[in-house]
């Protein structure tokens, strides 16, 4: 029998405890007698959960790697990712799912759970085997043609009332492809100047409230991919006062970033959907705060240099994020007054509800021992490397708060003392 | 100045000391002898991934007027068309020795980026990228404006109008960034669909009636170049209907005042955005423009080379 004992960490609610952890699960929580290791001044959480991470594997290993992922959802304090289905092949057969989850559980830093996509190839034509998908070994739950839009009206229905059945979600990558035909950057009066095409609000918007009455109609539940507008806040308030079973995600870089980056064309900063005005990203804030936006997705897509060192327009879009959420959450959250019990919601608890993960966003007596411990006193100048594969981080040279120091992953530390720790 | 790859890398004070250093190397070109040893020894790349006779040509003899060794490297002919990435060949270029890359590029940013990374010391001028900028051709018409009226400083109190396709237009977006700097108002005028969004934001007033802006006395009409191919379709009806409201002939040619200037970037489609009596006209500084060019080009590779003032 393992036994571990955390000793004088805070829990979420604010008072102070230690953790024991027998087999893997929480056992005790309160006063634990024996010795353990200190974790004083630590705040204890609920180890994360992303529900939009790109793990580029299978098919473009040279961006990242399943394990490499792992390690930096590990290093960002997470205990479990949900892998887009944008690989190559794509994530549209059983086979694909459950290779993604045997090489995830192989490399066994955090649980990797497949995304299948919604339509065949991500082509946007036809329905993927979702059915074969949910009863395969992967148990898929959740669905994205993430990178594009399924913007194929009948088909958004049929895929909502397909995974119906097994409670399944999809989760929408809101653009009008026609309305965004060759966009590099928000649309406005930066983009004009800059000489690029722009990326308008409303074909978000015009997606999401359709999405959210099909939604309504069909009675099943929607998920939103990176809500980057003030009006797509709006719709998605309007559609949660309707009742309508809908959720949204926000990434780090949207709560934090603005257009006004772009002015150096330097393609980390380039992603899809664009960073916003600063009115956009006061208003992502406010919505998260309020509790319209549900969660914290990374939407983690590394890419390779030669991929993001060249012309803006030849540049892929993405930017790596794992190993930064908590840090930008902490800024945007806790700084505005936020108790770290809603930190814990955004972070883990709803995300592993909307994912369907059973054995995540617990702390508690009896669940798995997925625990993510954060000192939230330093103030770091963020380094451009991190774990992953890639170094398209647009966060590099920031200063933000706290620290990742353990991250425990069924009941074994995958980050101890701020380093990652490899499997025996 | 190492670089110039737009117009807001410049103060007032910056522009208006390159105007002068322009005005004086414009004598230059009434010597005898039009050849300054200021850049001996130096190799200025012409790096155009896109053709360019004209502004080649400008900047080549701006280079050779300062005594420096001129390349000219056209992407279309190199190992560009092998799949060779920006950072490469600018690398490349400066392994052989350049010391300033003077860039042509299809895509908005290519120069600023250039410039802005850390892969090439050599200093970077941007000759025209996508919609973006062209701010050596802005230099000029203000070099071409303040001769027109006498001025010997800023350019304070002109009104200046810019018509046609300003989507499109990064020389539109040069001119109206610098007009406002030295003071100038600036209007522009075109078809609804080629008014780029947020442009009133940049410090341009909007005007869709040629007519109406005319009447309101701009000391300058400054004609854009229509490239045809984008004048199908979903920007404008057909050609015809183009020239018939923003072509500058006839009346719309009685309407500019007899002080005023008319300003073309160049190549002219005669009989398109302007008569050939527009373009022939007294008022016309259409190659006056192209021999400033050469002025304002020196003032620009000395400034970014030397990293002095003349």
């Amino acid at each position: 029998m393992t036994s571990l004992i955390l000793k004088s960490l805070t829990l979420p609610n604010g008072s102070g405890a230690d953790i024991e952890i027998e087999n893997g699960r929480i056992t005790q929580i309160g006063s634990v007698s024996g010795s353990g290791i200190d974790c004083a001044g630590l705040q204890a959480l609920p180890g994360f959960v992303d529900v939009h991470t790109h793990l580029r594997e299978p098919g473009f290993e040279a961006s990242e790697t399943i394990l490499s992922g792992s390690k930096s959802a590990a290093a960002g304090g997470y205990t479990a990712v949900m892998a887009m289905a944008n690989t190559s092949p794509v994530t549209d057969t059983a086979e694909v799912a459950n290779l993604i989850l045997d090489a995830g559980t192989a490399a066994g830093f955090v649980e990797v759970q497949p995304i299948g996509s919604v339509t065949k190839g991500l082509q946007g034509a036809e329905l993927s085997d979702i059915k074969g998908l949910s009863e395969s070994r992967s148990k898929v739950r959740m669905f994205s043609d993430d990178g594009v839009c399924v913007f194929d009206e009948d088909l958004m229905r049929q895929a909502l009332i397909a995974v119906k059945a097994f409670n399944g979600v999809i989760a929408q990558h809101a653009q009008d492809p026609t309305m965004t035909f060759g966009a590099q950057m928000n649309a406005g009066a930066l983009a004009t100047e800059l000489g690029m095409a722009g990326w308008p609000a409303e074909a978000e918007e015009s997606i999401i409230k359709r999405d959210a009455e099909l939604a309504e109609q069909t009675g099943s539940r929607l998920h939103i991919c990176h809500l980057t507008t003030a009006g797509a806040v709006e719709v998605v308030r309007w559609a949660k006062s309707r009742g309508i079973n809908i959720t949204a995600e926000v990434t780090p870089h949207h709560l934090l970033l603005t257009e006004e980056l772009v002015r150096g064309y330097d393609s980390v900063y380039k992603v899809n959907p664009p960073l916003r005005k600063l009115e956009d990203t006061l208003a992502l804030r406010e919505a998260l705060l309020d509790g319209t936006i549900d969660v914290i997705g990374t939407d983690h897509a590394p890419h390779a240099r030669e991929k993001k060192e060249c012309e803006w327009q030849n540049a892929a879009f993405g930017m790596v994020g794992l190993e930064h959420a908590a840090s930008v959450l902490q800024e945007v959250l806790i700084q505005s007054g936020a108790s770290w019990e809603r930190f814990a919601n955004v972070l883990s608890v709803k995300p592993a509800q909307i994912a369907g993960l059973e054995n995540q966003g617990q702390l508690s007596v009896g669940s798995i021992a997925n625990i993510a411990l954060i000192d939230p006193a330093p103030k770091r100048v963020i380094e451009r490397q991190t774990n992953s594969k890639s170094i398209n981080n647009p966060f590099a040279g920031i200063t933000l708060p706290g620290q990742i120091v353990h991250t425990i992953f069924k009941g074994r530390f995958t980050v101890k003392n701020t380093q990652v720790q490899e499997q025996q | 100045m190492r670089h110039l790859t737009s117009i807001r890398e410049l103060t007032k004070d910056a522009a208006i000391s390159l105007l002068d250093n322009a005005q004086q190397l414009s004598q230059v070109n009434d010597r005898e002898v039009k050849k300054l040893p200021a850049l001996r020894g130096k190799t200025v790349v012409n790096l155009f991934f896109e053709n360019s006779t004209r502004t080649r040509i400008s900047f080549e003899v701006a280079a050779k007027r300062l005594s420096a060794d001129v390349i000219n490297f056209s992407a279309d002919s190199s190992s560009v068309s092998k799949g060779e990435s920006l950072k490469d060949t600018a690398q490349t270029l400066e392994a052989l020795g350049a010391d300033a890359i003077v860039l042509r590029h299809p895509l908005s940013g290519a120069p600023k980026l250039l410039a802005e990374q850390d892969w090439i010391s050599a200093s970077v001028i941007n000759a025209g990228d996508g919609s973006h900028e062209h701010p050596t051709q802005a230099l000029l018409d203000a070099l071409t404006i303040r001769q027109g009226f006498g001025l010997s400083h800023n350019l304070s109190g002109l009104k200046v109008l810019i018509v046609g396709d300003i989507l499109h237009s990064r020389v539109a977006r040069s001119n109206i960034l610098l007009l406002n700097l030295l003071g100038a108002t600036v209007t522009v005028a075109g078809p609804r669909t080629l008014i780029p969004t947020g442009v009133e934001q940049m410090g341009a007033t909007v005007n869709n009636s040629f007519e109406d802006a005319l009447s309101a006395k701009p000391d300058v009409v400054m004609m854009l170049r229509v490239q045809k191919e984008r004048m199908q379709g979903e920007f404008f009806s057909s050609t015809a209907d183009y020239s018939k409201a923003w072509s500058l002939e006839g009346d719309r040619l009685a309407m500019v005042g007899k002080d005023a200037l008319i300003l073309h970037p160049g190549p002219m489609n005669r009989g398109f955005e302007i008569s050939s009596e527009a373009a022939d006209d007294p008022r016309s500084q259409v190659l006056r423009q192209v021999s400033n060019g050469v002025a304002v080009r020196m003032a620009v590779l000395y400034r970014c080379l030397s990293g002095e003032q003349l």
